[in-house]
């Protein structure tokens, strides 16, 4: 410890380079590379191949006949391994619906797979109509429920069951507890409450079959069901539906699943049984669990109500694969027939509902019953208007338009059935059915309209739209009619000669609603068809309407969706934004959205438009837009306040920042600089565009040096100036510090390029007075870090723009390193850490590299130090000093470790400087000799130094010491060798 | 220690018809050895009445039944007395399905006055200490495919109108209505749906219900004549409110199992069925039409 003592002992020497003699091209060997090295390495043919292999050594041959390319089959299986992506979406339902689904799931064989997904793809699943209905079809009204199961009341039986008399009283008590009498209905409930209800019964039924009570499950599915008939609140009515129909699914695969598991099933040539295959045939049943299925049918055959029979016999319909494969069509035609029976039009409706979804799964090829079903509903139609439904109607207070939109969910999902892949003479054949037996009904022509394809709806939209017009206006509301219509032109495209006429017929009609929220549902869908197949005068025409329609009376205050629809309707089909500011409605249009934060979300949907549709258009300087989308812009900025999330900030800055580099006046340098002044004075709340205008004015004034070559004229110069001004006024008024750093750096060294010297310190000042400012942490991708490392990075880049500055007249030798070095040492370093030494031993570098005759680098026009001085001794001794200073606090830290005992970090520094004095001083000065042994000796006094690191350094000093003059490294490598030997 | 006596036939459905052999096991389950004075196994087959106390009065109703018949009965002793290891033991058994001389097999049927049963019962005698045990089990007759006569399609049309009613107090009162339809057949299959179909044509007043009940009519004879009594064996609705005008609703209705049976005619008793149809009107009114079928096994 106590030879540190001579290490304070130093004077530094830089040493001098002859740079043009060692200055020679470096270069790595090269090597043609034929693949791009980041590929994946995995080459899928080979591995396909072995998992085909692998496939048809482990399985019957079954798999290898049946599919036509078993190449592809084997790879798709061989991805479905390794794509966990995949596995996510696939289980993205929630897990009741899931169970639901999964008893819908096909048998998989693979001729049915096929069929099966062709019909997905044409079929919306059942799950996502549900939500929409339980979304659409609420209530406020009181509900009740009629049930045994619930508690609330149930009378608990709580009774050791000694003898056996005590046991059949029991039980008989718990029959009675399900008999009529005991059947409580629940009053008064909530639309919640009913659903929470429901739920219960669910979890009822789960429960009692989970304890083997297989009669109270089946009481309870019945009693749900019989909730069926029940239309009391009949605006609440479709999502009853879905809500009963959900435990019924569920109902009906536990019974098939049992049934299932429970078939004791012996595998050809075993002994023991198991359980049936998911695929099975009905002659691998045994006749015992034929014999339960049969019980099953034959016990609720015997329920006496029709509807309660009808849905459990649809809820355990895919049980009837137990006992026959031709049953299903057979049993779905009886049951299609039986519904006639329930007299009630929308309870009928959704059973047959029902029936078609329980079909669909059952069954794949046959589709005859699906449209049976429809036909049913249309010869039934009158009853919809019969006197006893409107009697219910008047006592309900439900008008009669509200009461036909109930059906709309259960006809959609019928009419799809029957239109998935029809072929168009079927559309013809249902359309003059409907003429026939329900003259022109609205909802019938509704629900073909969203049934069939759109292709073929388009190409008769005239027919349709005289049909629509003549339906009557009681009933079912016209303008959904003209709202559907909409929504399949928007999918297809009717002939290009009827699409004028189709667009006034139908705008004569709709522009005579009175209903404001009628007609902007009908104008949200229909602006789709104006803007993709007209010019911007029908569109604005058309956008005028809207605005002519949504005034009156403050309507648009309840319409914004629809309107935030129309505007990005627009938006999506307008490929170029001047017709859109041209428009003289288009802007008004944008004045009906008074709520504030709705206004904003339109803006950035016009903004994000602006910035991303038109990424392969040229950058706009058309003066309309411009001032439009300032316009727009404002808007967004003046609504950021103090309250506003970061997130948003983010979001609108990056907006207005895409719009501020989207400008461009091309080769009018004033104009475009001028822009930017605007734009400064316009958004001064968000950092991100005043960063953004930091950076574009910086490029501007690059660029013009670009254009001049390097040779200012007066004008140019006057403008580079400008623009340094520019940012240096700008800057500023950013909050991050880190940010300002940045810009900082970036301007001075932006002016010292365009030679304005003043600019250039007083930006690399007003850098420098920020560095004690830094925070102690910064954020690096969402984690708090200590902000020294990027602080010792952001000073090396300092400090090599630092080397071409050259020393302001006015000044003393090298203040900018002075000053710096001065906030170095005022900065409030961690105590134990090493980075201010780091940072000395960077401005070493720097200051041997600033006292060589001709810097590495230069400016193009700027002259650095090394000409201003021309390597004056007085410099040279000036930097020596410098050198000396910060070497003497280097030193002292090292001691400041040794007394602290952090001989890691001590070693680790003292073998970084090390190398800096035998590659930067001037090691004929016997006193830096000294040092540099000393230096060695301590790095390696308590063995915390890598040997390798040790013994390539010595490798590197004999390599020298072969260079010509490399006598003195000879000589300093002899004495480190005694030192360590 | 409980011993669990069972008795399990090889046929899952439990169906034999005349002629076959009954073949099972008894199954003797038991935590400790059992001791017991021999296992012995009745097959009996026996047709019940029971006059109803509408017909010929109360006490005679109690006192007089009549007794009942014996179709078939047949012991077999299964294990001499002796111990049964504990756990598992099967002991399997074999009984030929053939009547008592004179008397034919009727299919198993369960009534109210009539009762055609068959059963296997398993009795294991043990030492005065101990009670006996005594397990039964029904097993159920159907006729063989051959010996009986097959359901030949007897297809009715019915109209049902005002004025094809009976039995109305006032005629006034009735509103006007059609209901028009036919059967497939009043002979059926009991293993197959009564099946037909309904149309209301018109309707003055809305419906409330249509429902299809079917009845077992059965008659014992004894010494003071015969009692004929019918009942519902069960009701199943199949229009279920205003049901549409003109529309064809299917008529539909399983026939329950062990409560029905082919139709019988013996000199004792008879059992035979009819289907109701009932219309209910909204004020609870109701109209019915009768039907009597005949039930066959094929």
């Amino acid at each position: 410890m106590s030879t540190s003592k001579p290490l304070s002992l130093c004077e530094w020497s830089c040493q001098i380079y002859d740079y043009p003699a060692n200055r020679q091209k470096r270069q790595l060997s090269w090597e043609e590379v034929s693949d791009h090295p980041l590929k994946p390495l995995v080459v899928t043919v080979i591995e396909s191949r072995v998992t085909r292999r692998t496939l048809g050594g482990s399985t019957t041959s079954s798999t290898g006949s049946s599919t036509p390319t078993p190449t592809l089959e084997s790879l798709a299986a061989a991805l479905e391994g390794t794509d966990p992506l995949t596995h996510f979406a696939r289980q993205e339902m929630d897990p009741l619906s899931k169970m639901a689904a999964d008893m819908w799931e096909p048998v998989p064989t693979d001729q049915r797979k096929s069929k099966d997904a062709l019909l997905d793809d044409v079929i919306e699943p059942w799950a996502t109509r549900k939500s929409a209905i339980l979304n659409k079809f609420t209530t406020s009204e009181k509900l009740s429920i009629v049930t045994s199961f619930l508690s609330g009341g149930e009378k608990v039986v709580v009774k050791a069951q000694s003898s056996v008399v005590d046991k059949v009283k029991n039980r008989l008590e718990q029959l009675d507890d399900f008999e009529e009498g005991s059947v409580r209905q629940m009053m008064d409930l909530t639309q919640q409450e009913y659903m929470h209800r429901i739920e219960q019964l669910n979890q009822e039924l789960v429960q009692a079959w989970n304890h083997d009570q297989r009669v109270k499950a089946l009481k309870i599915a019945i009693q749900c069901s019989k909730l069926l008939v029940d239309t009391s609140v009949i605006q609440f009515y479709p999502s009853k539906f879905v809500l009963i129909t959900d435990i019924l699914d569920i109902f009906g695969k536990l019974v098939y699943d049992r049934l299932r598991t429970k078939a004791e099933y012996y595998i050809p040539g075993s002994k023991t049984p198991t359980s049936l295959p998911e695929s099975f045939t009905p002659d691998m049943v045994p006749e015992s669990a034929k014999e339960t299925c049969r019980n099953w049918f034959y016990k609720i055959a015997s329920i006496r109500e029709l509807v309660p029979r009808l849905y459990v016999e649809m809820a355990i319909l895919k049980s009837y694969s137990f006992l026959t494969s031709s049953e299903f069509s057979q049993a779905l035609l009886r049951l299609t027939r039986m519904i006639r029976g329930i007299g009630d039009p929308l309870v009928a409706v959704y059973a047959h509902c029902y029936l078609c979804r329980v079909g669909m799964a059952v069954t794949t090829g046959d589709r005859e019953y699906i449209k049976e079903n429809f036909y049913d509903f249309v010869a039934s139609y009158n009853q919809l208007f019969s006197p006893s439904v409107r009697a219910e109607l008047n006592r309900q207070k439900v008008d009669l338009s509200t009461y036909l939109t109930l059906y709309t969910p259960a006809l959609d999902w019928i009419l799809q059935g029957v239109a998935a892949n029809a072929p168009e003479k079927l559309l013809v054949e249902i359309l003059t059915r409907c003429k026939e037996k329900c003259n022109n009904s609205a909802l019938l022509l509704n629900t073909i309209m969203a049934a069939f394809k759109p292709s073929y709806i388009a190409a008769r939209a005239l027919q349709f739209i005289e049909m629509v017009s003549a339906c009557d206006e009681e009933g079912f509301p016209q303008y959904l009619l003209f709202r559907t219509l909409g929504l399949c032109l928007a999918l297809a495209d009717p002939p290009a000669e009827h699409r004028l006429q189709i667009l006034n017929d139908v705008w004569r009609v709709v522009s005579r609603l009175t209903d404001a929220g009628h007609y902007v549902s009908c104008a949200e869908v229909w602006i789709q068809f104006a803007v993709r197949h007209f010019s911007s005068r029908e569109v604005n025409t058309f956008l005028g309407d809207i605005i002519r329609h949504m005034t009156p009376e403050r309507a648009y205050e309840h319409h914004y969706p629809q309107l935030q629809a129309v505007v990005n309707k627009v938006l999506t089909h307008t490929r170029d934004f001047e017709s859109l500011f041209t428009m003289d409605k288009f802007l008004p249009l944008l004045d009906l959205f008074q709520k504030e934060s709705i206004k904003v979300e339109v803006c950035k949907s016009i903004m994000d438009a602006f910035t991303h549709n038109n990424v392969q258009q040229e950058p706009t300087n058309d003066p309309v837009i411009i001032n439009a989308l300032m316009f727009i812009c404002r808007v967004m900025h003046d609504s950021v306040n103090a309250l506003t999330v970061d997130d948003e900030k983010r979001q609108i800055g990056n907006l207005i920042s895409g719009f501020v580099k989207k400008v461009d006046y091309g080769r009018d340098f004033e104009q475009q600089l001028s822009f930017y002044v605007e734009a400064r004075s316009a958004f001064p709340n968000l950092d991100s565009v005043h960063a953004q205008l930091v950076q574009s004015v910086n490029r501007l004034s690059v660029e013009t040096r670009r254009i001049v070559k390097g040779h200012h004229t007066r004008k140019t110069a006057a403008f580079v100036r400008a623009c340094a001004a520019y940012c240096y006024i700008t800057i500023p008024s950013i909050t991050s510090v880190q940010t300002r750093l940045e810009l900082y750096l970036l301007s001075g060294e932006v002016a010292l390029l365009n030679q304005c010297l003043g600019q250039v310190d007083a930006c690399l000042k007003a850098a420098l007075s920020l560095v004690p400012g830094l925070p102690r942490t910064i954020e690096v991708d969402g984690k708090q870090r200590s902000s020294e490392p990027y602080l010792i990075s952001y000073l090396c880049h300092f400090l090599s723009t630092l080397l071409v500055v050259p020393d302001s007249p006015e000044q003393g030798v090298l203040y900018l390193t002075r000053g710096l070095l001065n906030v170095l040492q005022q900065y409030a370093w961690e105590p134990t850490s090493n980075a201010r030494c780091v940072v000395y031993l960077h401005v070493l570098d720097m200051l041997s590299a600033a006292a060589q005759e001709t810097y590495l680098y230069h400016i193009e026009k700027v002259d650095s130090n090394d000409i201003l001085y021309g390597s004056d001794p007085k410099f040279i001794s000036e930097i020596n000093k410098m050198c000396s200073v910060l070497l003497e606090e280097i030193l002292s830290h090292l001691k400041y470790l040794n007394t602290n005992e952090q001989f890691q970090k001590q070693a680790s520094l003292a073998m970084d400087l090390f190398a800096r004095v035998v590659i930067r001083g001037d090691l004929k000065e016997p006193s830096m000799t000294t040092l540099a042994i000393n230096l060695w000796n301590l790095a390696h006094r308590h063995g915390h130094i890598d040997p390798k690191l040790s013994a390539r350094t010595l490798e590197y000093l004999k390599k020298k010491s072969m260079q010509p003059g490399g006598n003195l490294y000879a000589d300093l490598v002899k004495k480190l060798h005694m030192q360590t030997s | 220690m409980a011993i669990n006596l069972d008795i399990r036939v090889k046929k899952a459905n439990k169906v034999y018809h005349e002629g076959e052999k009954i073949t099972g096991v008894i199954l003797v389950h038991s935590g400790s050895d059992v001791k017991h004075d021999g296992i012995s196994l009745t097959m009996e087959g026996t047709v019940n009445l029971q006059l109803s106390a509408k017909n010929v009065g109360i006490f005679e109703a109690f006192y007089n039944s009549v007794k009942p018949i014996q179709l078939v009965s047949c012991t077999l002793d299964v294990a001499s007395p002796g111990k049964i290891p504990a756990g598992k033991t099967e002991i399997p058994f074999e009984f030929p399905l053939t009547p008592r001389p004179n008397r034919t097999l009727y299919e198993t049927y369960h009534g109210v006055f009539v009762n055609i049963q068959y059963l296997l019962r398993c009795e294991m005698k043990r030492n005065f200490l101990a009670k006996d045990l005594l397990k039964v089990a029904e097993f159920i007759v159907e006729y063989k495919a051959s010996s009986y006569e097959k359901a030949v399609p007897h297809p009715v049309n019915f109209s049902i109108t005002p004025e094809s009613l009976h039995n109305v107090k006032d005629k006034g009162r009735i509103p006007r209505f059609l209901v028009t339809g036919h059967l497939d057949s009043t002979m059926c299959c009991v293993t197959k749906p009564f099946t037909g179909e309904l149309i209301v044509e018109h309707c003055e007043v809305p419906i409330k219900s249509v429902e299809l009940q079917l009845v077992r009519v059965e008659t014992c004879g004894c010494a003071e004549g015969y009692a004929r009594d019918a009942t519902e064996i069960q009701n199943i609705q199949i229009g279920e409110g205003n049901v549409p005008c003109g529309m064809a609703i299917p008529i539909y209705m399983i026939f329950p199992r062990l409560f029905t049976c082919p139709t019988l005619s013996t000199s004792n008793f008879k059992v035979e069925f009819e289907v109701n149809i009932v219309v209910i009107f909204q004020d609870d009114h109701l109209i019915t039409e009768n039907f009597p079928v005949v039930l066959t096994r094929y």
